[in-house]
């Protein structure tokens, strides 16, 4: 299947973004001049990855970009040596990220990566539980350093200790150092976050893979199902919200919490009340670290944590004070939920007839089972608790750059390159020790203007879905389970690009996520504040969910996204509540208005918009 | 076989060891109905009430005579052979004892549905077909919307001619399977006046995948999808969780239904406006297939169903099974082993990492 060609879409530069390479590491840019290196990307396929990306990047966020094209290539490559793949090399147009994963061509070298493989990779199977056990120790003491890491404003003067203590150093060394080591702490960050990564998706994909072989027609879904009602911990901050919604009943401020949507005043509110004090201290309590949990995905500096916008929670809070008042019951079905489970796994093994395809299915099922957690919990450590930190601490550094005239506004920041705001921060602290004005007050305000005026144009462009030569076989993990690439999906991304006028279209089709049929009214929520606006029994079609949308699926009848596959929040999430699931439409939240009647078949994996 | 031995019964006094005396259809029936599945009642002329016709009036010892000393190789002759005996089972009168009890049978079915004349079908139900692994030629006759006594008697010996087709009588002298050790048994069963029927299969019939049961559809009685003369809807279900994995409408130009004036069954068109219909809807999509299910796990293996939608029935108790067999095809293949050698989880990882998924 092929695909257009890279080079000719970079050259379609859209008109007034010139030069907008600079914005991103030059190593992501197509090129012209290396003839060896063109040739290599011509001749490769890439894919753009929308499921990460649904946005162009802001230079700054980048860094996640990087971090996870160094991890996830370091450890399928170097440190696990998957036989078949080497990493996945990454390249940019107008601010959109896509990848392809790089192939062992060699079939000796593949053979000679095996007992590697099997011993590393098979070192960490075995010892999944205890390993993961020293990766939460290291990641909390990774999060403990960033939150304690200070990002000091400079001082006209220095303190008088920095002299009696004999320090040596001043707040500007300072402030390089400490820029450095939130970065540093970030990049490590995200290499615990690939240690187990892939080899969980590896043990979740062929798990998959083998029961789709026993039963050809078995819906993804069945399968995940399989694994599901396993206590993970993404599901903690909502737990902590409904827990809150109890304790309000009960300590009689419920009425207090729910009279109004501003958590300022609903805090003064409570506050008058005999037992105010209890809940507001219950509340603290939960923000720390339960509420580090990001409105959106957590890759970018724009998706806000529940402990930066109050409002969010109290909804979520109030969604379930409602329910409980109602009489509703507001937990989780888990008894239900693994009832399901264990009577479908053993249905299935049931009808296997044969004794070593059993005891395949129980390894591979077994396997699965102990990646789980992991699979799922290193995105509250990592995307959320660590993210929210840092993103606010990247706030500070903003905020010294604005003070000494770098930037106009802190969120400026974000359209500078890590690397820029190193050479800028160096400007500003020589400028600072000085005593003199820092050069970059005068060429970073106009450069940002610029900057955000072609982000502006990027907005507007579609990337598209694949561009190059696909390949006949793809081997790593990560480009099958999460991207999902395969034959059909291929085909669909080539179709993708005709669609035509949304209001024509009467069906949509995504990724069957978690099974049912309902009918109702559909509300589109493109973040998580908007999902205060939901209405109890409508349909919810949003671009992606992430934890902190927890709250919405208690209101829901069923659940549209436009980006993920099976395994994605909003399909897992509904599965645990029951609810019907479609993920991976494409462009659901463009098709369908807040209004419409829809059916949704979470079965069949097909939209109907009924009127 | 003693004089005890009946020559009518109830489906429901028959089970899977009824083979011998009332074959392999309505043992089954029987079966299944003792299982608890709704199945329309109904009674059979065993094979002792058919030995017992084919006594009366010697019409087993003139059929002997016939058959003696033919050539299985000369159909010619073999067909007039068969047409003489056809004539002459279709035109002996039954025994008045005989006579009595299957009218007598016909009376209570008709009492038992509220109906008066009942309209049947009349079915042979061979001792040898139907049988695992053994689909024996000929005896596939089925008579529908039969009513009335002189009816039902006329097409239980239209049944038990159809025994001595040239076709069959020529597959029993290749086999070396005696003639006068034949046998055969009549069904005789309310109808269902069916607004849908098909067939369902508890096993993928193209692929062996055990885990869906597929379900074929049409409008009016079953005989369109079963002699292939339209393409029926298509369902697959998936049998662990009971939801429709693939649903593809057909276009269905013909059916057959009741002709009331004639009281018969008869081909019908569709008009053009229900052709592209859904012809059975989603929740009886998932009765059908969560009866295939209790069906297939009563007997242990996957099985061939036929079933009916009755429309003078409410919803809930309108959906009929007519007929269930072992499928044959995928329950004598050996299952394909998937593992291979190790059972291991991670020499199954390796190993599928290194193969890779195709995407062309």
């Amino acid at each position: 299947m092929k695909f257009p060609v890279p080079h000719d879409v970079k050259a379609k530069t859209i008109p007034g973004t010139e030069g907008w390479e600079r914005m991103y590491p030059y190593q992501y840019q197509f090129v012209t001049d290396d003839p060896v290196r063109s040739q290599y990307e011509k001749e490769t396929f890439w894919f753009y990855d929308g499921l990460h990306y649904p946005e162009p990047l802001y230079p700054f966020d980048t860094i996640w970009d990087e971090a996870w094209f160094l991890a996830l290539s370091q450890f399928n490559n170097r440190i696990f040596q998957v036989p078949p793949v080497r990493g996945v090399d990454h390249r940019m147009i107008n601010g959109y990220v896509y990848i392809s994963p790089v192939p062992v061509k060699d079939g000796e070298e593949i053979g000679s990566r095996v007992p590697n493989f099997m011993e590393r990779a098979g070192y960490y199977y075995k010892n999944w539980d205890e390993l993961e056990a020293k990766w939460k120790i290291k990641m909390e003491a990774t999060i403990k350093e960033l939150e304690d890491l200070q990002i000091s404003p400079l001082p006209d003067l220095e303190d008088i200790s920095v002299v009696t203590e004999a320090l040596g150093e001043s707040k500007g060394y300072h402030l390089i150092k400490n820029y450095d080591d939130l970065i540093n702490l970030g990049i490590k960050c995200w290499q615990y976050h690939f240690e187990f990564l892939n080899l969980g998706y590896a043990a979740y994909v062929f798990f998959m893979d083998f029961t789709q072989k026993l039963f050809p027609s078995i819906p993804l879904q069945r399968i995940t199902q399989m694994i599901s009602g396993i206590d993970v911990i993404m599901y903690k901050p909502d737990d902590e919200l409904k827990e809150l919604a109890k304790k309000a009943i009960a300590l009689g401020v419920d009425k207090a919490v729910t009279g109004n949507r501003d958590w300022v005043a609903v805090k003064a509110a409570v506050e008058k009340l005999p037992k105010g004090a209890e809940w507001l201290a219950a509340f603290e309590k939960a923000r720390y670290p339960w509420f580090n949990i990001s409105t959106g995905t957590g890759w970018f500096h724009n998706d806000r944590s529940w402990n930066d916008t109050l409002d969010i929670p109290l909804s979520g809070i109030q969604t379930y004070i409602g329910k409980l008042n109602s009489g509703a019951s507001i937990d989780r079905p888990t008894e239900e939920v693994r009832a399901e489970r264990d009577r479908i796994t053993a249905e299935y093994r049931g009808l296997i007839t044969n004794e070593a395809d059993l005891k395949q299915f129980d390894e591979l099922l077994g396997c699965a089972k102990t990646v789980f957690p992991y699979v799922e919990n290193h995105l509250f450590y990592v995307e959320h608790w660590f993210h929210s930190v840092f993103w606010n601490k990247m706030r500070e550094v903003g905020t010294i750059m604005k003070d000494h005239g770098m930037i106009k506004d802190v969120e400026d920041i974000w359209y500078m390159r890590r690397d820029e705001i190193k050479q800028g921060l160096w400007d500003v602290v020589t400028a600072w020790a000085t005593g003199v004005t820092p050069r970059g007050s005068f060429t970073w305000p106009p450069e940002i203007e610029w900057r955000k005026g072609v982000m502006e144009k990027f907005r507007q462009w579609s990337p598209p879905p694949a561009i190059g030569i696909a390949p006949e076989v793809i081997q790593e993990p990560f480009t099958i389970v999460l991207w999902g690439v395969t034959n059909k999906s291929l085909a669909d991304w080539a179709s993708v690009q005709e669609v035509g006028d949304p209001d024509t279209i009467s069906e949509l089709k995504g990724f069957a996520g978690s099974p049912g049929i309902v009918e109702g009214r559909a509300r589109v929520c493109r973040s998580a504040q908007d999902i205060r606006d939901l209405e109890e029994g409508e349909i919810l079609v949003a671009p992606t969910t992430s934890p902190s949308w927890a709250p919405a699926f208690a209101k829901i009848k069923a659940c549209v996204t436009d980006v993920g596959g099976v395994m994605s929040h909003a399909a897992i999430v509904c599965r645990e509540y029951g609810l019907p699931a479609i993920v991976g439409t494409g462009h659901g939240t463009k098709v369908i208005k807040s209004g419409m009647m829809i059916k949704v078949d979470g079965s069949s994996g097909v939209i109907t918009i009924t009127r | 076989m003693d004089s005890a031995t009946p020559m009518v019964c109830w489906f429901e006094e028959c089970d899977k060891n009824s083979v011998d005396l009332v074959g392999g259809k309505c043992s089954s029936l029987g079966e299944l109905i003792n299982a608890g599945v709704r199945v329309p009642p109904g009674f059979a002329l065993t094979t002792h009430g058919f030995k017992q016709f084919m006594r009366d009036a010697g019409v087993q010892s003139k059929v002997t005579e016939l058959l003696d000393g033919l050539d299985h190789e000369d159909m010619d002759k073999l067909e007039e052979v068969s047409r003489v005996i056809r004539e002459m089972i279709e035109s002996c009168p039954i025994s008045i004892e005989l006579e009595d009890l299957i009218a007598e049978s016909y009376r209570k079915l008709s009492v038992r549905s509220c109906i008066p004349a009942v309209p049947v079908a009349v079915r042979s139900s061979a001792t040898a077909e139907d049988l695992p692994g053994a689909s024996f030629a000929g005896q596939q006759d089925t008579y529908l919307w039969i009513r009335g006594i002189d009816d039902v008697m006329h097409y239980v010996r239209r049944c038990i001619s159809s025994l001595y087709t040239g076709r069959a009588i020529a597959y029993r002298m290749k086999m070396g399977f005696p003639h006068e050790l034949v046998a055969i048994s009549v069904g005789i069963q309310k109808m269902a006046n069916s607004f849908s029927a098909g067939v369902m299969f508890t096993v993928h019939p193209t692929n062996g995948d055990r885990s869906v049961i597929v379900i074929d559809s049409n409008y009016g009685f079953g005989e369109s999808v079963v002699s292939g003369e339209v393409t029926p809807d298509h369902f697959v279900v998936n049998k662990v969780a009971l939801d429709i994995l693939e649903r593809t409408i057909s276009t269905k130009e013909i059916c057959y239904t009741v002709d009331f004036k004639e009281q018969k069954s008869v081909a019908t068109e569709i008009p053009l406006e229900r052709q592209n219909v859904q012809s059975i809807i989603d929740d009886e999509v998932t009765e059908l297939a969560w009866m295939g299910k209790k069906i297939e796990q009563h007997y242990g293996r996957p099985m061939d169903i036929e079933w009916a939608i009755d429309k003078d029935l409410p919803t809930g108790g309108n959906i009929f099974i007519l007929q269930a067999r072992p499928e044959t095809i995928w329950s004598n293949k050996k299952p394909a082993q998937v593992s291979s050698g190790s059972t291991s989880a991670m020499d199954y990882i390796v190993s599928n990492l290194i193969a890779g998924k195709r995407v062309s």
